[in-house]
């Protein structure tokens, strides 16, 4: 092991060259894993790349523009397509948003539903990333292992909001619906089934020689330059640095919740890679235990103003029906306000920056995408690396394109 | 160590830079202060350094546009946090739009390259100092700031919708 790292390092260091002409290869659009639109220009000496520079805004959709023509409800669905390899947390993540601006109190039930969905969609977020990285290193098996998991957990959210990928999940103040008995059935399999099919797909790659032998010393970064440059999340926590904004800074109850937060040694692709295996069986500890104990009570908030009546209700209730007017109509008083929420994303600190001038749409809201933020620090990461290595650098940093670009 | 409250880093602030706050609030808890805009950068680096404080970590930086706000046309909203304090910071800058210009914060944190690149992009708020400003996330040949307020996200000229009851009006 510790010879593979001197080769890679030696491999940056060395001023040999292959025969002394620098090329310039044109690394993307459409990255061969299909992590979405990525262009790199690279300037490589034979294998080993000198210089890089990115292009990013391929996908750009003016979220935050769109945004300030939108009642806060109708922005839920814009989130779903930031990371949308679990929108559940984005769309959670802006509902809570609203909810700390408007000053709402929510039951500890829908904050422990929410735990659990958002755990839920970690796990699927980091199934994806780990085993997209088995792909790039070619190990394409580990690709359909956990995507039987991943489907169950996809059902998981079919059974609360009907949708798979862009979920628009829970509403302004709670959810549309409790918990249905499917779910509990389909939750309490998964959450029988998946630890040995999980640790299953982890003997493939975490102990695999060739698996090692590649990810080890590719694309790494110190804990000193990631904080430089504000990595949150797993990528900085892969280098050592253990801040998550769930122990933090606690939101939707996750203080009442015993986990461990994961860190790495060396920053590399192998320590991104190890963080995100380790944060899974977390979130399944945190799901056991929210699931365990999970209060009773009310799935929704006492927001009428906020939350859509019953369809019962506005047929038979004139009060209901006033409300439901209202909200449909964007009549709702929203209080002016500055307001800062974060959550835990799949890839790090995703917040959220509302400016309400008490008009119907926020005045300003500004995602603080992670993504966006430590994708600069790539052309630093592969500087010296082989382009194999870029490739796995990519995709161990979880860049989603939808979040890169907005 | 004992927790430092908003009050007591205001007074530290406002001890090292007694000319340059010039309002504070808390909203929601999170105390935030708008500065000189020249000072911006040196009180971001001061707090950095700051032996309690030691703001560490930029959370985000965000540009907003005020047309009706004159003299200070553009807020540029810098989100800090320190780690060792957990304690987080809003530093807001307000500049007007004959020189919506700031300096530039990557010498001290260079995460925020692409910030300010997008800020420009968006806003048109020019970085003094930054290495590369450029659009990042539009088209280079754009040659207009789109998230402004000026340009609507529908054309107004359009007489087949009446958009009164559908979000904000542009008249």
């Amino acid at each position: 092991m510790m010879s593979e790292l001197k080769t890679k390092e030696a491999f940056a260091q060395s001023s040999e060259t292959i025969d002394g002409n620098i090329a310039t290869i044109n690394f993307g659009p459409t990255h061969p894993s299909t992590h979405g639109i990525f262009q790199n220009v690279l300037k490589v000496d034979g294998e080993k790349i000198i210089s890089s520079e990115q292009t990013v805004g391929y996908i750009h959709r003016a979220f935050e523009k769109l945004s300030e023509r939108r009642p806060y409800n109708q922005i839920t669905p814009i989130t779903d397509r930031l990371n949308y390899c679990s929108s559940p947390i984005n769309n959670m993540g802006w509902e809570m948003t609203v909810e700390k601006l408007i000053g709402a109190e929510i039951p500890k039930r829908v904050q422990y539903m929410r735990v659990i969905i958002m755990e839920l969609a970690r796990i699927a977020d980091h199934l994806i990333c780990n085993s997209v990285i088995g792909v790039d290193a070619g190990a394409l098996t580990s690709f359909f292992y956990p995507f039987t998991e991943r489907e169950k957990i996809y059902e998981l959210y079919e059974e609360i909001c009907g949708a798979r990928l862009t979920t628009n999940i829970g509403r302004i103040g709670g959810f549309e619906r409790d918990f249905t008995p499917a779910f509990h059935t389909k939750l309490q399999s998964f959450l029988k089934t998946f630890p040995k099919a999980f640790e299953e797909f982890d003997s493939m790659l975490a102990r695999n020689r060739i698996f090692m032998d590649r990810t080890k010393g590719a694309g790494p970064i110190s804990a000193e330059r990631a904080l430089a440059y504000s990595f949150s999340g797993p990528n900085l926590r892969a280098t050592g640095v253990d801040y998550d904004v769930r122990a933090m800074h606690p939101y939707s109850s996750y203080e009442d919740f015993d986990f461990i937060i994961p860190v790495g040694v060396n920053g590399d692709t192998y320590d991104r890679f190890m963080v995100r295996q380790e944060e899974i069986r977390q979130s399944v500890r945190i799901i056991e235990q929210a699931y365990k104990n999970l209060p009773e009570g009310s799935y929704k908030a006492d927001l009428p103003d906020f939350y859509l009546p019953e369809k019962a209700d506005v047929y038979n209730n004139m009060e209901a029906l006033i409300y439901h007017f209202k909200i449909v109509m964007g009549e709702t008083e929203i209080p002016p306000g500055e307001v800062y929420h974060s959550v835990e994303g799949g890839n790090g600190e995703l917040g959220f920056y509302l400016i309400s001038d008490g008009g119907r749409t926020p005045y300003r809201l500004q995602f603080r995408r992670p993504c966006f933020i430590y994708y600069q620090a790539y052309p630093e990461m592969i500087s010296g690396m082989s382009i194999s290595d870029a490739v796995l650098t990519l995709s161990s940093m979880n860049v989603i394109a939808g979040e890169l670009d907005a | 160590m004992e927790k430092l409250n908003n009050e007591a880093i205001l007074n530290l602030i406002q001890g090292a830079f007694p000319n340059d706050v010039l309002f504070h609030e808390e909203p929601y808890g999170l105390l935030t202060i708008e500065v000189t805009a020249a000072k911006g950068h040196e009180i971001i680096e001061w707090l950095k350094n700051h032996e309690t404080l030691s703001v560490n970590y930029l959370t985000n930086i965000a540009a907003v546009h005020y047309p009706e706000d004159a003299g200070r046309e553009f807020a540029v909203v810098y989100q800090l946090h320190s780690w060792k304090n957990l304690f987080r910071l809003r530093i807001k800058c307000y500049l007007p739009k004959e020189n919506v210009s700031i300096a530039s914060l990557v010498d001290i944190f260079p995460g925020a390259n692409w910030m300010e690149r997008e800020s420009y992009d968006f806003f048109g708020v020019e970085f003094i100092g930054h290495p590369d400003m450029r659009r990042i996330l539009n088209e280079d040949s754009m040659d207009y700031f789109p998230m402004r307020k000026e340009y609507a996200l529908e054309d107004d000229t359009r007489e087949d919708k009446d958009d009164r009851y559908f979000g904000r009006n542009n008249q």
